[in-house]
């Protein structure tokens, strides 16, 4: 078991947004967490890589068995948790090969490992960025700096390629994609697949789960998880909607 | 700021301290307003009028252009009464309550008295002399300034409008102040208006300035309750030696529109201090100023944000032809405590003439980290490719700069929410244009 | 670009001290008796064996110095100055030497701590050389005196004349007498005018027509002496034609007291010449509770006096206490541009007020205004500029733009524009915004695991990119490890 989240609750502004929330998630699972807007799902994503203004009130979230709750964001990085933001930054004046570098070798040195050498460097980036269609301008270019949808969403899965996370959260990847973009978005997951490397993916829609396979699926609604299930359930979800657990969580 | 004690004074200095010996015993109020003038006089004659080396008048230099001081405005006779008959007829067909103002002093029998309910009308002179508990709490007290020229206002104040706008009343018809000049010999006035917008009220108040020669000097302090909204504009088409300063100090969650129109003017110089004094509330501070010939118009804004989330507008167009001077000063200084500020300054400056001077200076002054500010500021001739494109169409060039200087202006004038007086000043930049070539 | 990456390094390294260049020389040194006076100016002129013209020169500006008060309009807030209580000129005893050999052992020492290569034969068999990377002639002003100037005869072989200002008065007195004051004139301002009447050393540059310097020059201020101002004064003429690249860098030991820096540049340009000058302006900026620091009131102006010529200033300001500078440019010939690139950074109780005027005199002149400002700890860090455009500059054009950016809640972050267009063919497009630092980028670069300190040093490394693509090579990497040495501290 790599993460275990633990009767989570959690305010924003006052206002409770996860309710209880219990989750597991496998070593080396791909887990879908689906449910309707305002469910908490970003709001869980958030609490896991750490920003701000999130206020735990209650439970716990463990990594390999230690909290990480108390951990400041890039800790928690360092220790494998990477967020693929629904609606990544953008970072003016700074190259998006620059912020790669900067952030592998931070992590490198937190972990006591070498850090990359310039060629070697780009080599991987170069290398990595190919098979998400990133080119060489983009990474010229600064970080998200004038991307599109699409272009922002790649740049967040060669990142997470970059760093290899043990957790990787997915939050709402497929948002604004059209079918081709989601095509290379979720190859680009599906090859960062590995028996190390736990995913939660993030989706209102079933769309994205034709593309990249969870092992499991759990449906959120009002801030906790209220069924479990494989991956048949995102159909039965699409058929049916999420109507049917609007009481449930009550 | 000008430390040096001053021992000459100008002719304009020593006639306004000759005016003030021998008016003060009998300038309405007694008492603390007496004391008021006292003090402020003290300060205007330490300073004396402010000149180009004081860093809020460097592009008006007042000492430089009053080379005399009128005496004070008598009582308007029924000549002068008859005679401001017609002013403020830029609003002709806009229904408004119109209290005029003759010279300075309120006349009743020219003015609409109907009674509003939550309506309170009366004249500063009356309230003053009377100590009104109304003007006892806010006259002087509105904005803490060391402007010189409210001083001089503040030693010297006359008459004008005390109105009280009661807690939750929206107000039927905007209130029209019309000053008018009745004198026709050299004069000065010196006007001092207070409005009060209670808790939750709503008022439209203009004021509109069109007089002969004359010096005038206008002060308006206007308080603007919690949840309350106040439409405020000014219309400034004066041959006057005319300074006027707004003091407007905004609640919580109110909102404050202002506007300031300066056309066919002498020497105008526009001086607002606003202050966001409550959080949460919502401002727009905008005017237009169309000059042409040795016109010299000056406006000069002080937004303080003194309390948190709220959102300031400000944008100035200019139109300048001729030798005319145009000057836009604005300052947005955002307290420690104003976190969550938004406001935005932008100021355009269109010139037709190369004898013509547009000066800009906005400024920010920030102590809180959590804002967004910005301002922008252009100044330039009219497009030559798009009046080109006019033009082969088959626009005559007076007639293709017209659509152009136009569109330029509507663009701030459409941003009025009220219709009959944003079609009534659209109409008045019409004529201005229409009288251009 | 590694630079973001050293600089965070760098910022580690630095525990407590983050000014690295605080430490002291000890060497001998020889003073003109404390205070000022006529007799200073005779004092200085004296032992600079100036000729007469110069030492009259000196003593008009001291003469109109004691009517002059101290301007007051800028936003700085400093303990009067007393000008009785210092030293105006300083010098190593061991000086004016035939080569590097002869200069106080300690002197070479203290630029080699501070990273200046004076031995040419150093430079030129450097270990490891990458290539392209291209040659500096320094000269080194250390107090009152220059110390060393490298490349000189190599400069000499391409026609340019690069001396310290002592030696030009001596070799080419007809240059200095025909440009000294042309550009800021003996009675321009307050620190000016002090500068004119006890101005010690400086550069002097002068680039024949056609020539385009073979190499950067440059000239690194050390202030060394306590309780001694520096007053330095640097005159670049670039001739019809000619090109050059000029950076200035400056380092102050750490003291408790105040020390007044008033330096006068002045930049000449004739028909089609080009001077791109470059500082990196980092005196002692005080400790954390505003004790010491240097005292910084410059005044920079160049001439574009030729049709077609060109003036750039870009300065990276992280030191001194107080900043009082306003790099400027007379566009006075026709179609001829200015430029002001700018990073000012302010941390701790340091106070700048900084930025550039524009004056367009002549037809078709540009200018272009880049300013980036940042605040922290509790600065306050002012862009103060004029643009004007005169009634015959038609077809003036100028772009600003200045954003500052908000590192905490206890600083402050002014913006004070004037901008004057006196004829109807002049476009002005000004732009300022004020905001604080995203807490959105941090946690993004945070997400990926920098450390606070690393994700700020990234965002404002972003922030002031547009300024630091005007830095030469060398000096832009440089600039970029003092942005983030100087907000050292200002991530809580």
């Amino acid at each position: 078991m790599l993460l275990e989240i633990k009767n989570l609750h959690v305010e924003v502004e006052d206002k409770k947004i996860l309710n209880g929330l219990t989750l597991t998630v496998e070593k080396g699972q791909v887990a879908a967490i689906m449910g309707p807007n305002g469910s908490g799902k970003s709001t869980l994503a958030y609490v896991l890589a750490g920003k701000d203004n999130y206020k735990v009130t209650e439970g716990d979230a463990l990594l390999d068995g230690e909290s990480i709750l108390d951990m400041a964001p890039d800790v928690r990085a360092t220790k494998g948790v990477f967020l693929a933001f629904q609606y990544p930054v953008e970072v003016p004046g700074v190259a998006t090969m620059t912020f790669l570098r900067t952030a592998l070798n931070a992590q490198r040195k937190t972990r006591g490992e070498a850090e990359f050498s310039t060629p070697d460097f780009m080599k991987l980036v170069r290398d990595t960025a190919g098979h998400l269609g990133v080119s060489q301008e983009m990474l010229r270019r600064a970080v998200n700096v004038g991307f599109s949808g699409g272009e922002k969403k790649r740049n967040e899965i060669l990142q997470m390629a970059i760093l290899q996370p043990r957790l990787a959260v997915l939050d709402e990847t497929d948002s604004g994609l059209d079918i081709d973009a989601l095509k290379i978005v979720a190859e680009g997951v599906n090859r960062l697949r590995s028996p190390e490397r736990s995913m939660i993916v993030i989706t209102h829609y079933q769309r994205l789960l034709e593309f990249i396979v969870p092992d499991v699926v759990h449906v959120m609604a009002k801030g906790k998880v209220v069924k479990s299930g494989g991956k048949e359930l995102a159909l039965e979800l699409e058929a049916k909607g999420y109507a049917q657990y609007a009481d449930e969580a009550a | 700021m000008n430390a040096e004690v001053r021992a000459i004074k100008t002719p304009a200095e020593q006639g306004l301290a000759d005016s003030f010996a021998g008016a003060r015993g009998r300038l309405p109020g007694k008492g603390a307003v007496a004391a008021l003038r006292e003090d402020a006089f003290k300060r205007f004659d330490a300073s004396g009028l402010p000149h180009r080396r004081v860093e809020q008048w460097k592009y008006t230099d007042l000492r430089a252009l009053m080379r005399e001081s009128y005496p004070l405005a008598a009582l308007p006779d029924a000549a002068a009464k008859l005679r401001a008959k017609n002013a403020g007829n830029v609003l002709t067909g806009v229904d408004c309550r119109r209290l005029v103002f003759v010279d300075g002093a309120f006349a009743p029998e020219l003015s609409d008295l109907v009674p509003e309910a939550g309506l309170a009308i009366g004249s500063m002179a009356d309230a003053l002399a009377k100590g009104d508990p109304l003007v006892a709490a806010h006259v002087g007290k509105t904005i803490a300034t060391d402007d010189a020229a409210l001083a001089l206002n503040t030693a010297l104040m006359g008459d004008g409008a005390a109105i009280r706008i009661a807690a939750g009343v929206t107000l039927k018809r905007p209130v029209h102040l019309v000053f008018a000049s009745g004198s026709d010999k050299p004069s000065s006035a010196f006007i001092r208006s207070l409005i009060v917008v209670e808790k939750g009220a709503k008022a439209t108040v203009i004021e509109s300035h069109d007089s002969g020669v004359a010096q005038v000097n206008t002060a308006l302090e206007l308080a603007v309750g919690d949840e309350a909204q106040a439409d405020y504009f000014k219309i400034t088409q004066t041959r006057a030696l005319h300074v006027s300063s707004l003091l407007a100090s905004i609640g919580s969650r109110a909102v404050f529109n202002s506007f300031a129109f300066t056309s066919d003017a002498h020497i105008v110089r526009n001086q607002s201090f606003i202050r966001f004094a409550g959080e949460d509330s919502k401002g727009a501070i905008r005017g237009v100023n169309l000059l042409r010939g040795k016109e010299h118009v000056d406006n000069t804004l002080l937004i303080e944000h003194a309390a948190g989330g709220c959102d300031s507008r400000e944008q100035f167009k200019s139109v300048l032809d001729g030798q005319s001077h145009n000057v836009f000063q604005g300052k947005i200084v955002v307290q420690p405590q104003a976190q969550k500020t938004n406001a935005k300054m932008m100021t355009r400056a269109l010139l037709l003439s190369d004898e013509a001077e547009a000066d800009n200076k906005p400024e920010l002054e920030i102590f809180a980290d959590d804002v967004i500010c910005g301002h922008g500021a252009t100044a330039g001739a009219l497009d030559p490719g798009l009046k080109f494109y006019l033009m082969s169409r088959g626009i005559h060039e007076k007639e293709a700069e017209a659509l152009l200087i136009q569109a330029f202006i509507d663009e701030t004038i459409e941003e009025i929410a009220h219709e009959g007086i944003r079609d009534a000043l659209k109409f008045a930049a019409l004529r201005w244009l229409g009288s251009r070539s | 670009m590694p630079a973001a990456q050293e600089t965070v390094e760098q910022v580690r390294r630095i525990d407590v001290d983050q000014y690295k260049y605080g430490f002291v020389t000890d060497i001998e040194s020889e003073k003109a008796p404390i205070g000022l006076s006529e007799d200073t100016v005779r004092f200085i002129s004296a032992k600079k064996n100036e000729p007469k013209w110069m030492l009259e020169w000196r003593l008009e500006a001291y003469r109109r110095w004691l009517t002059m008060r101290e301007p007051t309009w800028a936003r700085v807030d400093y303990p009067k100055i007393d000008y009785q209580n210092a030293y105006y000129f300083s010098a190593p005893k061991k000086n004016a030497l035939a080569s590097l050999d002869e200069v106080d052992p300690e002197i070479l020492l203290t630029y080699e701590k501070l990273g200046i290569p004076l031995r040419e034969q150093e430079i030129l068999a450097g270990v490891v050389r990458p290539e392209g990377e291209r040659r500096i002639a320094v000269d080194a002003v250390f107090d009152s005196v220059s110390v060393a100037t490298t490349f000189k005869e190599e400069l000499k072989r391409a026609g340019v004349i690069f001396m310290p200002m002592s030696e030009a008065l001596q070799e080419h007195p007809e240059l200095v007498k025909k440009y000294l004051g042309s550009v800021v004139p003996v009675t321009d301002n307050f620190f000016a005018t002090l500068n004119s009447a006890v101005f010690s050393d400086g550069s002097f540059v002068y680039v024949p027509p056609g020539v385009r310097c073979p190499m950067e020059l440059s000239t690194y201020f050390r202030i060394n002496e306590a309780n001694t101002g520096q007053f330095e004064r640097t005159l670049i003429i670039a001739d019809k034609g000619a090109y050059v690249s000029y950076l200035e860098g400056c380092t102050a030991p750490m003291r408790d007291e105040n020390q007044l820096h008033a330096a006068v540049v002045e930049l000449v340009t004739h028909d089609d010449a080009e001077i791109k000058y470059s500082t990196v302006q980092n005196w002692y900026p005080g400790d954390a509770d505003g004790k010491g620091g240097i005292f910084n009131f410059v005044t920079k102006r160049g001439d574009c006096r030729g049709a077609r010529s060109k003036i750039s200033w870009t300065q990276v300001e992280t030191g001194s206490a107080i900043t009082w500078k306003y790099p400027s440019c007379i566009l006075r010939g026709d179609n001829s541009r200015g430029e002001f690139y700018s990073i000012a950074i302010s941390n701790g109780r340091q106070q700048v007020d900084s930025g550039t005027k524009m004056i367009h005199l002549g037809k078709n002149t540009t200018s272009r205004i880049i300013s980036k400002g940042i605040s922290a700890g509790k600065s306050n860090n002012t862009y103060r500029g004029l643009v004007t455009a005169h009634r015959k500059a038609t077809n003036a054009r100028n772009f600003t733009n200045c954003d500052s950016l908000l590192i905490g809640n206890q600083c402050g972050a002014h913006t004070v524009p004037y901008i004057e267009a006196k004829n109807s063919s002049a476009v002005f497009e000004h732009e300022a915004s004020t905001s604080k630092i995203s807490e959105d980028m941090l946690f993004y670069c945070r997400q990926r695991g920098m450390s606070a300190e690393e994700a700020t040093a990234l965002v404002v490394n972003g922030f002031v990119k547009d300024v630091l693509q005007q830095l030469p090579m060398e000096f832009a990497v440089e600039a970029q490890k003092l942005i983030s040495i100087s907000l050292e501290g200002s991530v809580g």
